[in-house]
């Protein structure tokens, strides 16, 4: 059996502007990848391709077993897709969405009937089969179109930033669903570019930056990888005097950003010391993670 | 073209999408395409009728009524695919929801022209029962009419769905409403025959589609069996499917891309 979704050398340009220069992936079957990449990394666009909405300027995609975008609907069938924005049917009740959505899959409205309490339930929506869209929360309305994405049973579930916008309890109930959906045996493809949703939900991931891949793995082992173990965060009045004087010598990497030194280190007591003898410094220590990892191979610059 | 598949069956359910919110909301959309002609035909119907009694041997609230049909459905395919087209590709993205699944663009596009077609059906068939209702239908051939909305609804839906695929806010539409149906409406001869126009505003009226839609739709109302009318329909479904091609490809360009 081939990959649930294959990717080789996968290119895109406008206008003379190459926004994806040669993406590879290739997803297990019930795992979950994540695509992180600042804003204009190529995130959307290689999304789009994978599912058949554009077609690539070189490389080739095979969607579940279909060739992309040749066969994109066929390789649809069973593919669930969370998009970035809400675009529910405003104007259909939270079951009529559901109803309305599985027949696009060529779903007979019975059998879609049949399924609406699963996923409901699933949702955490059952009484509100019948309530307006305009009635829901913003977390509702996110779980209602992950139980949407769902009508059709997918095999391959892809999540555009799931959780932008949604507040803490929202997130975790969502990223309990979709750990849910991960013991089902579904295959989840991911972008965001919140890193503890990452490292909570991905098994692999790739970070991605001006279409290209900077790093690919288990989150745990990229950090292992490329970035020292521990990091003491100083600040305080007078850190840019420490910083220049000792940060260096004490840190095998050090970065001073805005008014935070940031030292990555083999062993954190060298530089809790040095902290210590400056009393208007404070200092946190903490391990690596997956935010140091990122902002190491994508810089600190902002995005637009 | 980029990742243009040919329609599939899957366009019925996007049909049946847009039906549904209609059947919803049927009542006050219903009241709308009825009341306005309405009016139309009861103030110039008979506001007129003491100054024209008769228009071509009919009439002239009766003649009047065969060109209100054809131009009520005219606007009924226009606003959708224009206002309610856009809403659904652009405002609610709702067409992005769709090519989710495994509905291609082409689908989407064909459903949208249909179901504008559809709702000049619906529109054309609410006008011409209250005309009958009022007592001003002539024999059976009105019932023509029914297919006739159908067939203009696909003229106008077509045409309509190439600015769709161009504009960038509801603000563009205005100029298609103004430049383009509201002097069909006053040229091609709703309110009073052609024949009366300086011959250059004539041969103008000849060439838009609302002159050959007024060429059908008023003698089967009247109950008369219209003049070419194979050429008549062929002009219609000419305009209507050189619309359809054009807003296809325009689509692909601005969604597809």
């Amino acid at each position: 059996m081939a990959g649930v979704l294959e990717a080789k050398g996968v290119r895109k340009s406008y206008d003379g502007r190459e926004v994806v220069a040669g993406i590879d992936l290739s997803l297990a079957r019930g795992e979950c990848y994540g695509l992180l990449g600042p804003n204009g990394a190529g995130k959307t666009t290689t999304l789009r391709m994978l599912l058949g909405l554009t077609a690539p300027d070189a490389g080739t995609i095979t969607l579940l077993g279909h060739p992309v975008p040749q066969a994109a609907r066929e390789g649809r069938i069973r593919v669930g897709v969370v998009p970035q924005v809400d675009n529910l049917d405003p104007d259909f009740t939270v079951a009529e969405n559901l109803l309305v959505y599985g027949r696009y899959f060529g779903i007979p409205d019975a059998e879609i009937r049949a399924r609406l309490p699963r996923l409901l339930e699933f949702a955490a929506l059952e009484t509100r089969g019948e309530s307006r869209i305009q009635a829901l929360s913003g977390g509702m309305k996110r779980r209602l179109v992950l139980a949407r994405a769902l009508v059709n049973d997918p095999e391959l579930i892809f999540l555009d930033e799931p959780t932008t916008g949604l507040d803490p309890q929202a997130r975790h109930l969502l990223w309990e669903r979709l750990r849910l959906l991960l013991r089902q045996g579904k295959t989840i493809l991911l972008t965001t570019h919140f890193m503890d949703e990452a490292e909570r939900l991905c098994d692999r991931l790739a970070i991605i930056d001006h279409g290209r891949m900077l790093a690919e793995g288990a989150p745990h082992a990229l950090i292992a990888e490329h970035i020292e173990p521990q990091v003491v965060e100083v600040y305080g009045d007078g850190v840019e005097g420490w910083y220049a004087a000792q940060a260096g010598a004490l840190s095998s990497r050090a970065e001073l950003h805005g008014e935070t030194a940031f030292c990555y280190v083999r062993e954190a007591e060298p530089v809790v010391a040095s902290v210590g003898r400056h009393p208007a410094l404070r200092f946190l220590h903490r391990r690596a993670n997956l935010e140091d990892l990122f902002l190491k191979l994508t810089g600190r610059e902002m995005r637009e | 073209m980029s990742a243009g598949l040919p329609a599939s069956r899957r366009w019925i359910a996007v049909w049946r999408r847009n039906y549904l919110v209609w059947r919803k909301l049927a009542g006050a959309s219903l009241a709308g395409n009825v009341i306005d002609p309405l009016f139309y035909l009861l103030g110039f119907g008979f506001g007129f009728a003491t100054l024209v009694p008769q228009v071509e041997g009919v009439r002239y609230i009766a003649f009047l009524a065969g060109g209100t049909i054809c131009y009520t459905t005219m606007l009924a395919a226009s606003f959708e695919a224009l206002y309610s087209g856009f809403a659904r590709m652009h405002v609610q993205r709702t067409w992005e929801g769709i090519m989710n699944a495994p509905v291609s663009l082409e689908d989407v596009v064909l459903a949208e022209w249909v179901w504008a077609a559809s709702k000049s059906l619906l529109s054309g068939t609410a006008v011409l029962l209250v005309a009958a209702a009022l007592g001003l239908g002539q024999s059976w051939t009105m019932l023509l009419v029914v297919p006739l909305a159908f067939l203009i609804g696909l003229s106008f839906a077509g045409m309509g769905l190439v600015m769709t695929a161009v504009a960038k806010s509801y603000d563009f539409f205005t100029y298609w409403f103004t430049l383009v149906l509201t002097p069909q409406m006053l040229l091609c001869g709703v309110f009073f025959p052609t024949a009366g126009l300086p011959g250059w505003v004539q041969a103008v009226a000849s060439a838009l589609p609302l002159t050959h839609a007024i060429a059908l739709g008023r003698p089967l109302f009247l109950g008369q069996w219209p003049e070419s009318a194979l050429l008549h329909a062929a002009v219609l479904a000419a305009y209507g499917l050189g619309g359809y091609l054009l807003a296809l490809r325009l689509f692909r360009r601005r969604l597809l891309a």
